[in-house]
This record gives C-alpha cells, structure tokens and sequence, in this order.
C-alpha cells in the first residue's frame, strides 16, 4: 500500500472518521482516498478553503467531542502553525501529519526533513509543544498514526506525525492492527455538546488574568514534563557496545543509515545508530548515553542542519559531533553515508578529542 | 397597570430607555450606582402604557416589566 | 402581576463589560431571546470572536468555543460537520469578519454551511481602540485614519451581506439595526428566521447588524444612534437580502 493511503486507513482503523484538508503535494493522495473511504464508513470528509480553516475545522470539531484529523505538507502546516498555537492552549486532541516537502517557500516538492524546528520547536507562538512522532517506514506510520489518536487523548493535546515525501511516496505492504486492539476513544466531559444539565462547558486559550494565565501555562508545562518523562520513543541499533562512530538519525533518513551501518559493520568497523522516534520529546538521555560509547557522533539529515542542535545539546559537548546532510530531495545513498563515517575515521585521533572532550 | 422596574445596579446610564420612552416616563437619577453610573428611573410612572420599548431598547437587560390585569401588545416581540 | 419583559434564560445574570450604551448588549440579548422561543439553548454552542465580544461566552447561558481572529465560521463549520445536531452560532465584528475572516466566512456561506452568524458592523475596530475596520465610512475618523477614511486609498467600505447574497448556495443573509425599538423587533425577527432555518436544516444564515461603538466613535450613546440612522443607514441599506427559498442569488 502507498504511505500516504495507508496513513489516511490508519486513522480510519483508529476510530477516526473525520477529516478536513487542503490539497497539497506530496501529499494529496490521502484526502483522494479518504474522499472515497470516509462516506463508505459514515465520516466527514471536508477539504477546506486553505490550512487556516482547516486547523480550526480541526478545533471546532475536536472541541465538539469528536476525533478528528488532517494531513498536509510544509507550506499548509505554516498556514496551521496559528491554529496549533490555539489548540495547545484549549488543549484539544487533533493529530496532524505532515509529509514534509523542501523549502523554504515553495521550495520544491521532494522529501526533506527540514521543518524538524518547526515540529519540534513550534511554528506557532506561545509557550507549548506538540508530540511529535517520526515513521521511518509505511508501517510504522501507520502504527504511530494509530498510537498518535490514543497520546492526544491521553495529553489532551496535538500530535504531529513528521513523515516526508518518501513515506507517503513509498510502496510497501502494511499490517493493519485488529481494531479491537485499539483503546476507543476517550470520553471527552468538557466538550461543547449543549448545556443540558450541566454547567457550561467552555474552550478557550483567553486567559487575561495574570494569575490565571500563569496557571494554564503551568498545567501545559506539567503535560509536557510528563511526555518527557513517558513518551520518548527511540530505536537502538549497534549501539550498545563500544562504537567508533555513532550515527544519529531519524525517519526515512535512519533506514538510509541502518543499511550504511550493516556495510561498515562487515567491513569490521564499529558503527551504531540512535533513531528518535518521538522527536518531541526527545530522547536526549539516549542519545546522550550512546554518544558516551562512542569516539565521535555523526548527525545526518535531509536538511542543513536542524536535528543536530539537539545532538549537540543531549551530547554537551562531551564528544564531537559532525554533521551530514543533503537537501533539494537529493537522498544520499548508503555508500554515501559511510564514506562521512570513514572519513571520521581516518582522522587522527588527537585531534578530534581536543575540540571534543569537555564535559 | 404595567410597572417598570430598573435594575439601578445593571443599568449603565446610558440613557437609551429615556429616549426610546415616548411617554416621558423615564429620567436619570442624580445617584450614582456601585459602579459609578446615574442609573435611569422612573419619574412619571403613571404615566406608562407598558409598551416595552425602555426594555427593548435597554442594551444591559435593566429593565423588567410587569403588568397588572389585560395588556394589549402593540407590536409582537 | 404578570412579567411582560425579563431577561431571557439564554443569558446569564453577569453584567456585560460593554461600555454604557453599545448595543453589543441587545444584539446578545435579541440572540438569547430567539434560542429561547425556538427551544434551542440545549443544544447551542456559539463561537465567539475576537474583538469586544470575545468574553460573549460569560453572558450566554450555552457552550461556548472561543475562537481566534476570524476563525470562527471555521470552528462552527468543524463542529455542525462532526455534530449535526448542535446548533452552531458564530458571533462576529466586522474586523474578525469582514477582514482577517473574510475567507472563512465566504467558503462557509458557499459550502451552505448549516450555520448561523451574527455579524456585528459598528464601522469600527472596537477592542484595539478605535481603528479604522473594513467596513468603516468614507470620510470617518478613526485612530488609523486620523483625516478620515480616504476611499481612493482604503477602497469604499465593504458591504457584507450584499458580498454574500452574489452566492448562488441557498442561503438566508439579512442586515438589521438595533438602534431603536422599532429595528430591534424587526432585527429579532430576522435573528430568530436565521436560528429556525438552521434548525430546520435548510442553509447558512447571517444575519448583519448595525450596531453602535459610542466609545470609539466619540459620541454619546444617543448620539451614536442617530449617527447610525444618519450616516451608516443609508450606505448599508436593510433588508432581508436573500432567502433559501429565492434558489440563486440577487
Ligand atoms: C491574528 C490577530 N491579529 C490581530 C489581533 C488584534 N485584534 C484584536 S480584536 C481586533 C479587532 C476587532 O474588531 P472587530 O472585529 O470590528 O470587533 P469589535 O471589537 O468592533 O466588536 C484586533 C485587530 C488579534 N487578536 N489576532
Ligand atoms: S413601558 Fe413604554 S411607556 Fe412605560 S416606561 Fe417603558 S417605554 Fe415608557
Ligand atoms: S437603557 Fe438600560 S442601561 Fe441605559 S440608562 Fe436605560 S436602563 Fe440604564
Ligand atoms: S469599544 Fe465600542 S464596541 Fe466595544 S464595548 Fe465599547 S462601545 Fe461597544
């Protein structure tokens, strides 16, 4: 199945039957099949006059009491990043996938992994975060599509799927779990369904008292403490033991460098990888831990340079971290990759730990 | 006989009643309320048909009309 | 003694924080009026805006989401999509409406959304203090046009429900004024038309009102009524523009 059609199935088998978008390459094919699926199955299915809209499509709905959903692609989640600022702050369960295209502006069409900043940093104002979670494949995107409607619930707050071109491009076969696995949907007791026999239930992210804005603030930090504390999601692969070069990477560009893992590692050299799964939150802990079996650190994106500063900072300076990256859809093969890592190799030793070691 | 009664602590003093009251009736008192407004009264009560325009016109619901026996609606609302 | 005037159930007993005067306060009030006569309060939830109806929310005795600026036909359209039998209210200046919201608020009427707005024209940006807002008059002093508003620069204020009865989708849009007795009856009936229809499930609905800003315009509340009559009246004329029933626009 091709990724973006298995991610919009995803959220059907996740109990999700509504769903508002704008199209937007690479992306489209997922509003194209749920134009199909979503009627079959009794849903909503919207596409929106623009991202705007569709973000608050996305509050009024959630704030209804409904799980709800939408997909786009870099410049449509710029045009969201306000309404993700409003959703943390009401605190509304949406999630919102991003296959994220080259920028910036137009910047093209092809698989990058350039709004890592964006994702993870926020694009909207305010101080809040939204979860977000990166699939290195169709299946796995498919079972933190599905995950990503249970972790909004459970946080009351956005999820953000960060995917690019390659996994809603990509053909591969998926496993659709039995929906009588997936938790159901959380009742939602302050959803606006009427005021009958009850108080007034009221979604807001006005809070103009300073005593109690201060108060939302704090119960979002204590969220978001607690996603640090429960939700870091990572895969090791070689790292473990004592490694030469530890790799650091994350989606479609981790499964590149697993395979440039396998071939150094025949080679007899010592190599491992950390993918981050959950990239908000981060797994620093790990990444800082697995950095300490190794002699230097190589991070490689599909962008200039943006992962890397949180490299840098679970690494603290205690060992070198070097940076690879392409951009433009350009996608480094293998080869590609363990040429950086032998060229760390042949470095002297000397000088490497000079501007490394601190800690 | 229709009675008007004005919420002295609702009323804004912004004297719309008096001008929507063609029968005179309403006029503003020389206190203030809690919140520092001349709150409108009825001066002339007698003189009130009970047709509801004060209170229909009243942008901060201050004003409640009674009626005592058969009222004739002039206009539905 | 029997009540003849009170205040409907649909609001609350707070006080508004609306300047003495603006007829912010009888537009809730005709609102509240018309969910109680159709027995729609149970299942209402309004939107509020952002601008000086954004605390809309404390005065109604309904759900309520808050929106953000201009958003809030968006937030309506993805709640009656998801509930269709709520019934969703979007109230609205003509700031959040008519200029940051203009997009949401055309697709919603295209699309025939079974929604119902209230859109609030007092000519003005009230919340900011007084700017000049799209549908300010020619020639009008406000904060951001301290000589007036220079149409060959600003363009000619801009006449919503005439922008929105062009749209073929069925559609009931209306503009009303709320600044005597006589308009506010008239004013209910169309609110309470706009609620039946959406009700009934037939169309979109919006309903525009001419209402007062006394503080940002510098005018005492009587004044501003005149002011209303005067100036504003005979730019935006009244009228129910289009019914679901007259099929395409015009
Ligand atoms: C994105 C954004 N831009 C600007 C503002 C500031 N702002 C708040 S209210 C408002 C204007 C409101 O005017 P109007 O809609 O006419 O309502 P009124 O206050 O007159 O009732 C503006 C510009 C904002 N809150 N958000
Ligand atoms: S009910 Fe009519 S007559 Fe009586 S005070 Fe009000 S406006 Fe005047
Ligand atoms: S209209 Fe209402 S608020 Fe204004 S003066 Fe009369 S009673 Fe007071
Ligand atoms: S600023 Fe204007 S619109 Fe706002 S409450 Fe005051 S009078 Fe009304």
């Amino acid at each position: 199945m091709k990724g973006n059609e298995a991610i919009g199935e995803a959220a059907v088998c996740a109990g999700c039957l509504n769903y508002f978008a704008y199209p937007i390459t690479p992306q489209s094919e997922v509003a194209e099949y749920l134009s199909r699926r979503l009627p079959e199955v009794g849903g909503t299915f919207l596409q929106g006059e623009s991202e705007v809209a569709v973000s608050y499509m996305l509050f009024g709905a959630s704030a209804a009491g409904e799980r709800v959903f939408t997909t786009s692609s870099s410049p449509g989640i710029s045009l969201m990043a306000e309404g993700m600022s409003y959703l943390s702050g009401a605190q509304l369960p949406v999630v919102i996938v991003n296959i994220v295209r080259g920028g910036p502006g137009l910047g093209g069409i092809l698989p990058a992994q350039s709004d890592y900043m964006q994702a993870v940093k926020g694009a909207g104002h305010g101080d809040y975060h939204v979860l977000v979670l990166a699939p290195a494949g169709v299946q796995e995107a498919v079972d933190l599509t599905i995950d990503a409607f249970t972790l909004a619930e459970r946080y009351s707050n956005p999820v953000l799927i960060l995917g690019d071109g390659m996994i809603g491009q990509m053909m591969e076969p998926v496993e659709f779990p039995d929906p009588e696995t997936i938790p159901p949907p959380q009742p939602r007791p302050w959803a606006t369904t009427g005021m009958k026999d009850r108080r007034q239930n009221l979604i807001r992210s006005l809070f103009l008292s300073p005593d109690s804005l201060e108060y939302n603030n704090m119960h979002l930090r204590a969220k978001y403490d607690a996603m640090e504390r429960d939700e870091v999601r990572y895969e090791s692969y070689h790292a473990e033991r004592k490694m030469d070069v530890l790799i650091v990477a994350y989606g479609t560009m981790a499964r590149i460098c697993k395979t440039a893992v396998d071939v150094l590692r025949e080679q007899g050299l010592k190599v491992g990888l950390v993918r981050p799964i959950s990239l908000y939150p981060y797994p620093m802990q790990v990444v800082h831990e697995a950095a300490q079996k190794a002699k230097d650190v190589l991070v490689v994106e599909l962008s200039t340079g943006q992962m890397v500063e949180d490299v840098h900072h679970a690494v603290a300076g205690s060992r070198p971290v070097h940076f690879f990256g392409k951009t433009g859809g350009n996608i480094p093969p293998p080869d590609r990759i363990a040429d950086e890592v032998r060229k760390l190799l042949v470095k002297k030793p000397g000088k490497s730990r000079k501007t490394g070691r601190k800690s | 006989m229709p009675c008007v009664k004005i919420d002295k602590e609702r009323c804004k003093g912004c004297e719309l009643c008096t001008f929507a009251c063609h029968q005179h009736v309403l006029g503003m008192s020389k206190e203030l309320n809690t919140k520092g407004y001349f709150p409108a009264l009825v001066e002339r009560g007698p003189r009130c048909i009970g047709c509801r325009m004060c209170a229909v016109m009243c942008p901060d619901v201050a004003i409640e009309i009674g009626i005592h026996g058969v009222q004739y609606n002039l206009y539905e609302y | 003694m029997r009540t003849i005037f009170e205040k409907p159930d649909a609001l609350t007993d707070k006080i508004t924080h609306y300047c003495p005067g603006c007829t912010h306060g009888v537009i809730h009030r005709l609102v509240a009026e018309s969910l109680d006569e159709l027995g729609l309060r149970e299942r209402t939830v309004g939107i509020a805006p952002v601008g000086c109806a954004v605390l809309a929310y404390h005065y109604f005795n309904t759900d309520f989401q808050e929106a953000a600026h201009g958003r809030a036909a968006a937030l309506a359209t993805g709640a009656k999509r998801v509930r269709p039998d709520l019934i969703l209210f979007t109230y609205q200046g003509d700031g959040d409406l008519a200029s940051i919201g203009m997009a949401e608020t055309i697709h919603a009427c295209n699309r025939g959304e079974k929604i119902t707005t209230i859109f609030v024209n007092n000519a003005v940006y009230g919340m900011t203090g007084g700017q000049m807002a799209p549908t300010t008059m020619p020639g009008q002093v406000t904060t951001t046009s301290p000589a007036g508003r220079d149409v060959a620069e600003c363009g000619q204020p801009i006449r919503m429900a005439e922008v929105l009865s062009q749209i073929k989708t069925p559609g009931y849009i209306a503009r009303v004024a709320v600044h005597t007795p006589a308009h506010i009856v008239k004013a209910k009936r169309c609110i309470k038309q706009a609620f039946k229809y959406q009700a009934e499930g037939r169309c979109y609905s919006l309903v525009e009102c001419l209402s007062t800003c006394p503080t940002n315009w510098g005018m005492t509340p009587i004044e501003s009524i005149k002011w209303v009559e005067e100036t504003m009246m005979p730019y935006y004329p009244l009228g129910v523009k289009r019914t679901p029933d007259e099929g395409e626009g015009g």
